[in-house]
């Protein structure tokens, strides 16, 4: 891969912007979005805060933006859509070019998926504070808002599906099959579930009421997870742990199945949000098979990336990335198992509604998704930006450390909080009656959301160490002259 | 460099799965048909039929739609996040029905737009919490939650004594509900604006609490 600087380049040959990789947005999402993991990770802290101080929900001082009920929807917005999503946007305009060595299809148009999903951001993060939201978790963003990421999501589609229609490599790259279906699910439950009539430009009421309007909500929320935080970043799986352990994807077939298995399945798993609801029965069954079905699918991914690790399984003892990597998929692997186990209806009926819930959200979200865009961001950015490497290597090895140990501390101590809620509230005493008042249960709450807090803390600190490394790397890399470009390799002619 | 690291060197020609699949990975077009194809089952099978089921789309007897006062308070519990800390949905459950009363129907929730049934109780469920405690009480809870459950914690919502619900787009979302379906006649549309005039929005919100799952005793 030769690095030669712009300006040569274009004195070279005038039309010379096609024969390199167009990795400018690539350079941009990858910066934002660790800015936007400071950020989410942030609020998360802070609203962890709020709830063992509620006197930090400002209200009463006359800032009630500053309220539990406004930040809550900004941590999660900020975190899955923010921070994965650049992830995301990053990575798979970096992997579509690579595996299909060809320059992204139509620039302009990634330059607008940048610039427009920062406004969304923006956006978001202005609104929700105002108490400007739908009511629905994870769409709460208003409808215009809904209307701007639409035009985002389509030109994302054009630009991704485009470079694979101009492809020079005759097969599509599986981490592309992935990217792809996240891209078309995304789309289509966004544009569904965001159905609404407008009372005024900041207002609208839903097109669906009641019981469907929460069957949709929850074949949304759930896809959410199934399409933006799993298929997405395994796609991301797919390219960055073979680069980084330099072997090939341990088996092919495998790939074929869990990819084709997995999104048929997961689909399917929505109602086991709504177990014992007014959602009737037989949906819910439905519902509940399937998520103990999506165990398969979810593992053979997990197999498939930890096993390519065969043969080089030294390379965790002295490459903190691939450990980043790796552990994401074990934190996978964890609640993917644990996800169809709270599915059971009889689990469920323990679980839900408690904290336990918030646990297995973080394993997922912290371990999995957290850990494996910080594994490719450490991948990413020293080549984006001309660097062999980050500017300081030891601190990836504490920041692994810090985020494990705040993970664990954090999904430990709300697993004792759920259950402790769920059997409190269910809890009879000899006469019959209730045992426990609801008060009860949230006064034996405080210690774990105690440790919660020290836990999230520990992981958002991990977040800033990595904040300053990648400015040390970036101002390095833009010290040491103009930002790369990366040749696209030429192409000896695809074969059949 | 190893950017080839792709399909194309880890295919097994060998393979029948590897050589049926082949077709798909090397069309993009077929592979977007074959990927819409496979994500729309579920949804056509587990959303469409509850448009279609009585239990689901017909409200209780007694049911009303939300007044303009009660409708406004709603507004107000979405934009200040309620539903983050309290569901309002009642399962079938011993412990719980004898704690919140009787457990929730599909046809309580038919003028809902959203739902509200929530997913984590930080709080109690509010499904039925119309009727149980004065006005005065709650009144006195939303300023200052800590006033009456010592252990709560609940953020306290002292502005909405302060502040006065816009009544001037009160007919217009009445109006959008009755386009939607909600039985509205068009004098209560075209009155919606006078119903909550000198109304706070505390007064609103309690006036939405205090009918909250009133329909099913």
């Amino acid at each position: 891969m030769s690095a030669i600087t712009a300006d040569a380049l274009s004195r070279a040959h005038p039309d010379a912007q096609a024969g390199i990789y167009n990795d400018k947005v690539v350079r941009q999402f990858s910066v934002m979005a660790v800015v936007w993991g400071v950020v989410g990770m942030l609020v998360g802290v802070i609203i962890a805060a709020q709830m063992i101080w509620p006197a930090l929900n400002l209200g009463q001082f006359g800032l009630e933006w500053f309220s539990f009920g406004r930040l809550r929807p900004l941590h999660t917005n900020a975190v899955i859509f923010a921070f994965g999503g650049c992830v995301l946007f990053a990575t798979s305009y970096y992997v579509v070019q690579r595996t299909c060595q060809t320059r992204l299809f139509l620039g302009p148009l990634a330059a607008l998926t940048f610039w427009g999903w920062q406004l969304v951001i923006v956006l978001a993060a202005i609104t929700l504070p105002l108490g400007l939201t739908t009511g629905k978790e994870y769409a709460e963003l208003i409808w215009p808002i809904d209307v701007l990421i639409t035009i985002v999501w389509i030109s994302y589609a054009v630009v991704f599906f485009g470079t694979l229609a101009t492809r020079k490599i005759n097969h599509i790259y599986v981490a592309n099959w992935f990217f792809g279906a996240f891209i078309l699910a995304v789309a289509l439950l966004h544009v569904v579930n965001s159905a609404a009539i407008p009372t005024s430009f900041l207002h609208a009421y839903s097109a669906w009421a009641g019981v469907q309007s929460a069957m949709i909500q929850w074949w949304y929320g759930h896809n959410a997870v199934g399409f933006f935080l799993t298929a997405g970043f395994l796609g991301i799986m797919y390219y960055f742990i073979p680069k980084q352990a330099e072997r090939p994807i341990y088996s092919y077939r495998l790939s074929i199945v869990h990819f084709w298995a997995l999104i048929f399945t997961y689909m399917w798993a929505g109602p086991h949000h709504l177990h014992y609801t007014a959602l009737p029965d037989w949906t819910q069954s439905i519902g509940m098979v399937f998520s103990l079905i999506l165990l398969a699918p979810s593992w053979g991914g997990m197999i498939n990336g930890i096993m390519t690790l065969s043969g080089a399984w030294h390379k965790l003892r002295d490459d903190p990335i691939l450990r980043f990597l790796i552990v994401s998929l074990s934190f996978y692997g964890m609640s993917t198992f644990e996800g169809p186990m709270m599915s059971i209806k009889t689990v469920n009926a323990l679980s839900h509604y408690t904290d336990w819930t918030i646990g297995h959200v973080h394993s997922g979200a912290l371990g999995w998704v957290g850990l494996i865009s910080m594994g490719a961001l450490y991948f990413l950015i020293p080549r984006l930006f001309g660097q062999k490497k980050m500017y300081s290597v030891p601190a990836i090895e504490l920041h692994f450390w810090i985020a494990c140990v705040g993970i664990v501390l954090y999904i430990a101590a709300m697993w004792i909080a759920g259950v402790t809620q769920g059997l409190m509230w269910r809890a009879l005493a000899d006469d019959g009656t209730l045992a426990y008042t609801f008060s009860e249960s949230v006064r034996a709450t405080y210690p774990f959301y105690a440790i919660r807090l020290v836990g999230g803390t520990m992981y958002f600190a991990g977040m800033c160490i990595m904040a300053w490394n990648v400015w040390m790397t970036v101002s390095m890399g833009l010290k040491a002259g103009p930002v790369p470009q990366i040749r696209i390799p030429a192409v000896a002619p695809a074969h059949a | 460099m190893a950017d080839t690291n792709n399909s194309s060197a880890n295919t097994k020609p060998g393979s029948r799965i590897g050589r049926s699949h082949e077709k798909i990975e090397t069309n993009s077009f077929l592979m977007i048909v074959l990927i819409l194809a496979v994500i729309s089952v579920a949804g056509l099978v587990e959303i469409v039929p509850l448009f279609f089921k009585k239990s689901t789309t017909q409200p209780v007897e007694g049911l009303q739609p939300y007044t303009a006062l009660q409708l406004a308070g709603r507004d107000i519990y979405i934009r200040e996040g309620c539903f983050t800390c309290h569901s309002q949905m009642i399962r079938p459950f011993h412990a719980e029905t004898m704690r919140y009363g009787h457990f929730s129907l599909a046809g309580e929730f038919v003028y809902d737009r959203p739902f509200q049934w929530g997913s984590k109780r930080t709080g109690p469920d509010l499904h039925r919490i119309g009727g149980r405690f004065s006005d005065e009480w709650h009144r006195q809870h939303l300023k200052d939650p800590r006033s009456l459950r010592p252990y709560s914690n609940m953020p306290a919502y002292p502005w909405l004594a302060d502040r006065m619900v816009d009544a001037e787009s009160m007919p217009r979302r009445l109006r959008v509900l009755q386009i939607l379906g909600a039985p509205y006649t068009d004098e209560e549309v075209a009155g919606a604006a006078q119903a909550v005039e000198g109304k706070t929005e505390m007064d609103a919100l309690i006036a939405y609490l205090q009918i909250l799952g009133t329909a099913v005793r």
